[in-house]
């Protein structure tokens, strides 16, 4: 097998499995921060129950997503050397403000979080919470800035055989980075909001003891993941349009648009022939494409056979192509798995806002399940937009071939990739089991919350 | 002082901070198994870190992160050449949180002792595999011409680098015995320092091993000549006066002395490094220098502002943690992990 084959499927594994973890932890963090602020503004001890049963798993996530993320710091150094050489001048210094600014941030304040019940002021835990709920989200935001750099290029120049960062402000200002970031935070509010939604179905289906605690949680759970999915929706169709400027063939290969059109469809459903770029059966609906593009049934989207023409022009012979297959269904498995959580959502708000929680079983089971749409489409998401870029890593600037570290075999990563394959799988086992405990054994009776922090057995 | 060595020095005070800060850690891990003989002991012993490995560990993030947007060269190569020792290293530190977190939240015996086994391996690896590291950067390693590592796993594993794994690893065993016998209570300090006595002895024999080895086996007596200077007499002698502190029960002092050894073994090998990121055995040539390796100019500016303005903030509220938690763990303490 071929190395850069390799290396691209153990960053794909470590990453998608590390971002399994990612949104969870930036939503719940804020919800938790919420419950926190609201028991310390009212003295209800229903939110201070809520507080400590949802920061519990909170925790248990925040852990998997704390040393999943420590891989990520490095691979790039241990498999992309050629990547890290050419870019590091960029590349390298928003991942080292991530970490002045926001890991810190979060991993000392999450100690002070769960081990400081009786060591601080109420209002001051609660503000540590919140410190945690930004730190994490700053982290999403810079790592985002360095991923936006890869999708769109700015405030370099290329000098000494590499691109030399020339304009710092540039890389923030990055439009890329202001259509990217809202989408994956309102995504991760969405991820959180269906969490505390699904597992407070299972509660209210069971009639479980505390069950206004978990009547509260499905009601804000809702809402929250209500807004989370709309507003992940619009930016995610502004982002659609900016990817349509910026990268037109992933817009292409999104579609499995092989030719020009204008208005062009949007395929509803498409098996094609990838290797002759055609189709060999498709369901189209005219316009609509078009549509989407630019928000009118007129407008001329550009296919991949043109573009390929073009990139030749432009970048010399090669394949300019991604998998198209794999960015045409990613990308509805994104879309599709966003509307089944709008209908739910939608549905259990319009429930609640009328009888305070739905009773109907057959949606809260359907609830419960759905703990898995936001996971399905946030991996989906990410599998998309990076290998909707190929064969670029860096868009126009370096391929992903021309990335990969030399001095490290084939033996060697096969030998990492099973091995973190491996210990991600273990540990995704022990994961489960203890979030189905924690969630599963509801919240204890007053006395023993009163006496039991966050953490605790 | 240029840009260049500015950012050298900062990334030694990260790898100073960490090895500092996480080289209790490490210890603390490593003796947990064997310091704590019931399930309750070993809760205590590992809530005595509970509240800060986390932001301990940020310390090596950051250096790598450091190491990226100031010396990408440095970065590049280090991390593609010492590949198979990394990796080992990531597995251990991702089992190793996770076991923190996890451990106590299942009452099954056999959950624990798993648990405390992989944190037990997952502290006492990276604490082998950090000296193996620091030694071989300033042995030289096979890089050619193109900044890349050409010596395969085993090149690495050689008796220098191994006696600088041996050093480091009971350091940090020593650094977190001293630790826990500030930390502990209930009359688990004694156990502590009895412990700390013991490891003291190969804790000595590898450090002073290492220091001459430092001299014999690499470039820098031809560098900087034979009279070792201060700073790697400091760290030596301040493991020597560790012995009167732990017998005579002066904790503290005996802390603050695997603390300054550990600081002043760190810093002798940048010394020994400066201003070579990265020594090659194969040509001084094609040795990554802080200038060969490093950022351009503007980069270099825009980090120095961005550390300027940040890193005096982190060290106030990581100091502020460990205020709030400067009480002993004694069996009444309400244990969270």
């Amino acid at each position: 097998m071929d190395v850069v084959i390799l290396a691209r499927l153990q960053f794909a594994i470590t990453t998608v499995y590390h971002f399994f973890f990612v949104p969870l932890t930036l939503g719940l963090a804020v919800l938790v921060a919420i419950f926190e602020t609201i028991y310390v503004k009212t003295g209800d001890e229903t939110y201070k129950k809520m507080t400590k049963f949802w920061g519990k798993l909170f925790l248990i996530n925040f852990a998997m997503g704390v040393v999943t993320g420590i891989v990520q710091e490095f691979q790039f150094g241990m498999n992309w050397s050629e990547y890290s050489r050419f870019m590091g001048d960029i590349f390298g210094a928003p991942l080292a403000i991530e970490a002045l600014l926001a890991f810190y941030l979060e991993s000392v304040f999450i100690g002070i979080w769960i081990f400081g019940w009786d060591k601080i002021s109420k209002p001051l835990h609660a503000v540590v919470i919140w410190l945690v709920a930004i730190g994490s989200n700053i982290s999403a935001l810079w790592i985002l800035v360095a991923n936006s750099f890869m999708q769109k290029p700015v405030g370099y120049v290329l000098r000494n055989g590499r691109a030399e960062m020339d304009n710092f402000f540039a890389l923030l200002g990055n439009g890329h980075v202001w259509v990217q970031w809202p989408h994956v935070f309102f995504s991760a509010v969405a991820t959180a909001g269906f969490f505390v939604a699904g597992i407070s179905a299972w509660h209210l289906l069971r009639q479980s003891d505390q069950l206004e605690v978990f009547k509260r949680s499905f009601r804000i759970g809702v809402l929250y993941a209500t807004i989370g999915v709309v507003l992940s929706m619009l930016v995610g169709h502004s982002q659609a349009q900016y990817m349509t400027r910026i990268q037109p063939m992933k817009m292409a290969a999104a579609e499995a648009l092989w030719e020009t059109e204008d208005p062009a469809a949007m395929s509803l459903f498409t098996i094609g022939n990838e290797k002759e770029r055609r189709d060999v059966f498709a369901i189209r609906v005219p316009g609509l494409l078009s549509f989407l593009a630019f928000n009118r049934f007129s407008g001329e989207v550009r296919g991949i056979n043109d573009l390929q023409r073009e990139y030749q022009i432009t970048y010399g012979p090669g394949d300019y192509v991604p998998p198209v297959a794999i960015s045409y269904w990613t990308f509805r498995i994104m879309v599709g798995a966003g509307m089944a959580m709008f209908a739910l959502a939608a549905f259990g708000l319009w429930t609640a806002a009328r009888k305070g929680v739905p009773e109907n079983s057959l949606y809260l089971k359907l609830m419960f399940w759905a703990i898995a749409l936001p996971y399905i489409a946030n991996s989906a998401g990410w599998i998309f937009t990076e290998v909707g870029r190929q064969p670029w890593i860096v868009f126009g600037l370096q391929k992903t071939a021309d990335a990969v570290s030399t001095s490290v075999g084939v033996g060697e990563v096969m030998f990492s990739l099973i091995a973190f394959t491996l210990v991600y799988g273990v540990l995704m086992v022990a994961d489960v089991v203890l979030l189905r405990k924690f969630a599963g054994a509801g919240v204890p009776d007053d006395d023993a919350t009163a006496a039991a922090p966050v953490g605790a057995v | 002082m240029d840009l260049n060595t500015l950012w050298f020095a900062l990334i030694a005070v990260l790898f100073v901070g960490f090895f500092f800060l996480e080289g209790f850690d490490y210890g603390v891990g490593i003796l947990h198994p064997f310091l704590g003989k019931n399930d309750t002991e070993r809760r205590m012993i590992v809530n005595t870190i509970g509240p800060v490995w986390d932001g301990n560990e940020v310390w090596m993030i950051t250096a790598g992160g450091a190491m990226f947007a100031a010396f990408p060269h440095w970065y590049a190569t280090l991390f593609s050449g010492f590949y198979l020792a990394l990796v080992l290293m990531l597995l251990a530190l991702i089992v190793r949180g996770v076991a923190f977190e996890f451990r106590s939240k299942m009452d099954e015996p056999g959950w624990r002792t798993t648990w405390d086994w992989v944190i037990f391996f997952g502290s006492a690896i990276p604490a082998l595999l950090w000296g193996v590291a620091l030694a071989n950067l300033i042995r030289g390693v096979p890089i050619d011409g193109n900044m890349n590592y050409v010596g395969g796993f085993f090149n690495l594993l050689n008796p220098y680098a191994l006696i600088g794994g041996l050093a480091s690893l009971t350091l940090f065993t020593l650094h977190g015995a001293t630790f826990l016998t500030l930390k502990l209570g209930g009359g688990l300090e004694d156990r502590a320092r009895v412990y700390a006595g013991v490891i003291w002895y190969p804790a000595v024999l590898f450090l002073f091993l290492f220091v001459a080895g430092t001299y014999w086996m690499t470039d820098v007596h031809e560098r900087l000549g034979l009279d070792p200077g201060v700073v790697p007499t400091v760290a030596v002698l301040a493991l020597f006066a560790g012995r009167w502190t732990i017998s005579n029960r002066r904790d503290g002092w005996s802390f603050i002395l695997t603390a300054i050894s550990v600081v002043f073994a760190t810093v002798t090998v940048f010394i020994a490094l400066f201003p070579r990121v990265m020594v090659s055995s194969l040509d001084p040539d094609w040795s990554l220098t802080i200038y060969n390796a490093a950022s351009s100019p503007y980069t270099l500016k825009v980090m120095s502002i961005v550390a300027g303005l940040l890193v005096p903030v982190v060290l106030v509220y990581q100091a502020w943690t460990y205020w709030i938690f400067r009480k002993r763990i004694t069996p009444e303490t309400h244990l969270h992990y």
